[in-house]
């Protein structure tokens, strides 16, 4: 269980994003996570809110938005969603592929700021 | 009261770490040191391993090693036996090493004068997989005794590793173990992953690790001097 670890760093890193801004109090953190980025959602979820108290992120809401896996089939030539997780088929043609192009995403990707 | 505004961000939540772990890397890489990190889920063979590696090469190269754990000092108790300096890293709650952990570990400690730096995590199949140590390479063990469907279940930890290392080749026969079935499911969530079988109790394939350590650091040295 390294959610914590995890979220006292989106913690730490809206934080460092936030002293950018001029003003503002955070109501959200958005945050992409890929399937195979070896966290688990509702474990992260449960640590973010620990991880805000005492914090100016006190009370906001972390979104998560799941990215699935997605691979580089050598035989089809393109980018391909897989068939059966985790195992990196190609979800068209069966084939494995080459390597993955997304799914491990661990990544703040926005803050919703009220002044 | 305003309506919130969405402020665009774009920031990997480990950043820091990997930040750090890029600068330990690039240090690592400007002395020549080659720095090899293990990690598995616990009773892998990690110990066992990593001392007779220990054992073997300080004969011809300078190794030290850092150790992981959450509580006890075993580890290196069990290290220190090859002769090699080693040190414990006691994480207390934390079920992985991070970048920082490793830096700290580190000072006092001449990197430069070392030619093999050695890293094993705690032991856990899951939270190491998510921080960079500023390793060259890093090895996941799994052993024949734990079962052929681990890389199924933890697929990301064989996603950051450089190479699988199947152990405890010596109890393959009487745990009924399918290499076959293993080395699929290797390659079903890591495509053309490099997988070497080794058992430290017998000394099979050591010999072949050890040429892929050594073969390895020379090219990286010799990249270094072109």
């Amino acid at each position: 269980m390294h959610e914590l670890s995890i979220a006292l760093n989106i913690v730490d890193g809206v934080l460092e994003e936030l002293d950018r801004q001029k003003s503002g109090h955070v109501e959200a953190v958005h945050l992409r996570l890929g399937r195979l980025s070896g966290v688990d959602k509702d474990a992260l979820s449960f640590s973010y809110g620990v991880a805000c108290e005492g914090t100016p992120l006190a009370n906001s809401r972390l979104l998560i938005e799941d990215v699935e896996v997605a691979i580089f089939c050598p035989v089809c030539g393109v980018e391909r969603p897989t068939r059966s997780f985790p195992v990196l088929i190609c979800a068209n043609c069966g084939a494995l592929g080459e390597r993955v192009l997304r799914g491990e995403e661990l990544e703040i990707t926005a803050m919703e700021l009220v002044t | 009261m305003n309506e919130p505004r969405m402020v665009e961000v774009r920031r990997k939540v480990l950043k820091e770490n990997d930040l750090l772990a890029h600068r330990l890397r690039d240090r690592f890489q400007s002395v020549g040191t080659r720095v090899v990190s293990l990690v598995s889920s616990p009773g892998s063979g990690k110990t066992t391993l990593l001392e007779r590696l220990l054992t073997d090469l300080r004969r011809e190269y300078r190794v030290a090693a850092l150790v992981g754990d959450l509580a006890t000092e075993n580890d290196a108790a069990r290290l220190a036996r090859s002769g090699a300096p080693v040190k414990q890293i006691t994480t207390g709650t934390v079920c992985h090493l991070d970048a920082g952990m490793v830096e700290r570990a580190l000072e006092g400690w001449a990197v430069e004068d070392l030619d093999y730096l050695f890293i094993e995590n705690v032991g856990n199949l899951v939270c190491p997989s998510s921080f960079d140590l500023g390793e060259d390479l890093r090895l996941v063990l799994v052993s024949t005794t734990e079962g052929e469907d681990k890389p199924l279940k933890y697929p990301t930890i064989f996603n950051t590793a450089d190479v699988a290392l199947i152990t405890k080749l010596d109890l393959a026969e009487a745990v009924g173990f399918d290499l076959e079935l293993l080395i699929r499911n290797i390659h079903g969530v890591r495509p053309g992953m490099p997988i070497l079988q080794v058992s430290a109790r017998t000394g099979e394939g050591i010999e072949g690790l050890e040429h892929l350590l050594i073969s390895n650091h020379t090219e990286s040295k010799l990249a270094q001097v072109q």
